[in-house]
């Protein structure tokens, strides 16, 4: 199976434009020679061999079932909760094998944070959704919660939306709105990596464009990996891109050749909407 | 790499047919210049008026082709998104036209000179041996660059930037041999300066014909080759298989 090193001349090329010059290209999660099976006889992930860089946007895409959600699925171990399910291989974030015996999944949980595809706020209100994540880690003073909560609105560009009520029920805001809180509330627990699972599909063309330009801010502080199924999506915010097709990573590269012009035809006949 | 059939395997059979559309455009403008280039060197080598009056007023309906393929583009652009080979398609397509429309331009230039030629009468300082053989020589390059488009044939694309050598070769000697010419006579020079703007034309749209090549290696392969030198893109070519 090929290795799907990083381009490092690709993302020096990318930083140059990019709008956080400082950040470094440096490896952020590894996999390498990655097996997922969901029971005996259905193996869902084959050899993946992938780095994912640091503070850039990389996006998983492939028709359905392709395999690219369970993959996302492994990095915070969601599949952990699948009865049946076993990984071979390595998941290394930050040279640290996230499936280690050792490891508190919930610790690991809180540096990878997850996004789904429908806004799942909690029935409380704004304030005490953004503010969850503190509160469950023992922290309770007042001072403390309203600095990370605005902050955190504000890092979702969401705080001028509902900075006069912030205690009415998060579930009183449009499903846009409520993605951007659910943002907010991943965030406000300072992970190291973001996950989203096609984070804007059920979101209407202006507020997917809005969860779009924030991807675009956060990546100066995070690592994101998102998957869509929406390749236009995946072309404007991610500067890596990943094809998988049944449970194959086929191709990964920068963004720009992988859009304009990509080594592999599975990959060229997907991305142009010939795949039958 | 891209095959020739597949521009019919979208799973939208409009897309299909938007992008079979512009390409059957681009050739007929390619048809049309191929036409204007032949008939005003034939003009310029008869002093036929009537026939150079003609590539004139055509150049309107090339300057009217190149505006609606622009605007197919950039529907095309628009509404598609097209990635990959797709986008590549639409580039090329939007870059070759310039070049089309500039040698219809060359086309006009050396129409006008025949309608003046036709005008002052006599043969003085003919460079008509010249003049055939480098128009003959830059028709043929359109025409292949034109075939390798139709046909995204990288192989004659490449025949094609290489021949643009010879061409610029033999417009220097014509050159050289005019400039005796009016050294030994002063007053063949107004009616030289005109065969040499023609051969000026001319050598001009070998320069085009070879520009439309590259696009084609663009198209095909994904790879830029403007401004490498001859030998260089060989090896790249053959490189990136």
């Amino acid at each position: 199976m090929q290795t799907h090193a990083l381009d490092i001349q690709a993302l020096k090329r990318d930083q140059t434009r990019s709008a956080s010059p400082a950040a470094p290209a440096a490896t952020s999660l590894r996999m390498e020679n990655l097996n997922l099976f969901y029971n005996q006889r259905s193996q869902a992930l084959f050899d993946i061999n992938l780095e994912i860089p640091r503070q850039r946007v990389t996006a998983f895409i492939g028709p359905s079932g392709c395999g690219k959600s369970s993959l996302l699925r492994c990095i915070n171990r969601m599949n952990d909760l699948v009865d049946g399910c076993r990984i071979e291989g390595r998941l290394l974030l930050d040279d640290e094998d996230i499936y280690d015996r050792r490891v508190d999944v919930a610790a690991l949980r809180r540096r990878v944070g997850m996004v789904f595809q429908k806004p799942n706020p909690f029935p409380k209100s704004i304030y005490e959704n953004v503010a969850y994540g503190l509160r469950i880690q023992g922290i309770n003073k007042k001072r403390v919660l309203d600095e990370v909560v605005e902050r955190s609105l504000r890092a979702a560009a969401l705080w001028d939306e509902v900075k006069d009520r912030l205690h009415e029920s998060a579930l009183s805001l449009s499903g846009g709105q409520q993605q951007r809180l659910v943002i907010a509330r991943t965030i406000a627990v300072e992970p190291e990596v973001l996950l989203l699972d096609e984070p804007a599909s059920a979101l209407d063309p202006i507020s997917t464009l809005k969860i779009e330009e924030l991807i675009y801010e956060l990546k100066a502080r995070y690592t994101i990996v998102i998957v869509t199924h929406n390749m236009q999506q995946a072309a404007r915010v991610s500067d890596m891109t990943a094809f998988m097709y049944m449970g194959k990573l086929i191709e990964y590269d920068d963004t720009d050749t992988l859009f304009t012009n990509p080594e592999q035809k599975q990959t060229e006949d997907y991305i142009t909407g010939r795949y039958g | 790499m891209l095959h020739q059939d597949s521009y019919k395997q979208h799973i939208s059979a409009q897309f299909n047919a938007e992008l079979e559309s512009v390409k059957n455009h681009l050739l007929e403008m390619g048809g049309l210049v191929e036409q204007q280039i032949g008939k005003a060197v034939e003009s310029l080598l008869n002093r036929d008026s009537g026939l150079a009056e003609e590539v004139i007023a055509g150049d309107v309906q090339v300057n009217q082709l190149e505006i609606n393929i622009d605007e197919e583009c950039s529907r095309i652009l628009a509404r598609r998104q097209p990635a990959a080979s797709d986008l590549r398609l639409v580039l090329a397509i939007s870059k070759v036209i310039t070049d089309l429309e500039r040698i219809g331009d060359e086309a006009s230039k050396i129409a006008r000179q025949a309608v003046k030629a036709a005008e002052e009468g006599g043969n003085a300082g003919s460079s008509f041996v010249e003049i055939r053989h480098i128009g003959s020589h830059v028709g043929d390059m359109l025409r292949r660059a034109l075939d390798a488009f139709a046909r995204l044939d990288v192989d004659m694309a490449v025949q094609t930037v290489i021949a643009d050598r010879e061409v610029d070769s033999e417009y220097a000697s014509a050159m050289r041999s005019l400039v005796t010419f009016m050294m030994e006579d002063p007053r063949t020079i107004g009616p030289v300066l005109g065969q040499m703007w023609a051969l000026r034309s001319l050598e001009r749209v070998g320069d085009h014909a070879s520009n439309i090549a590259e696009h084609v290696i663009y198209l095909v392969r994904g790879l830029d080759v403007r401004h490498v030198e001859p030998d260089d893109l060989v090896a790249q070519v053959e490189e990136h298989q």
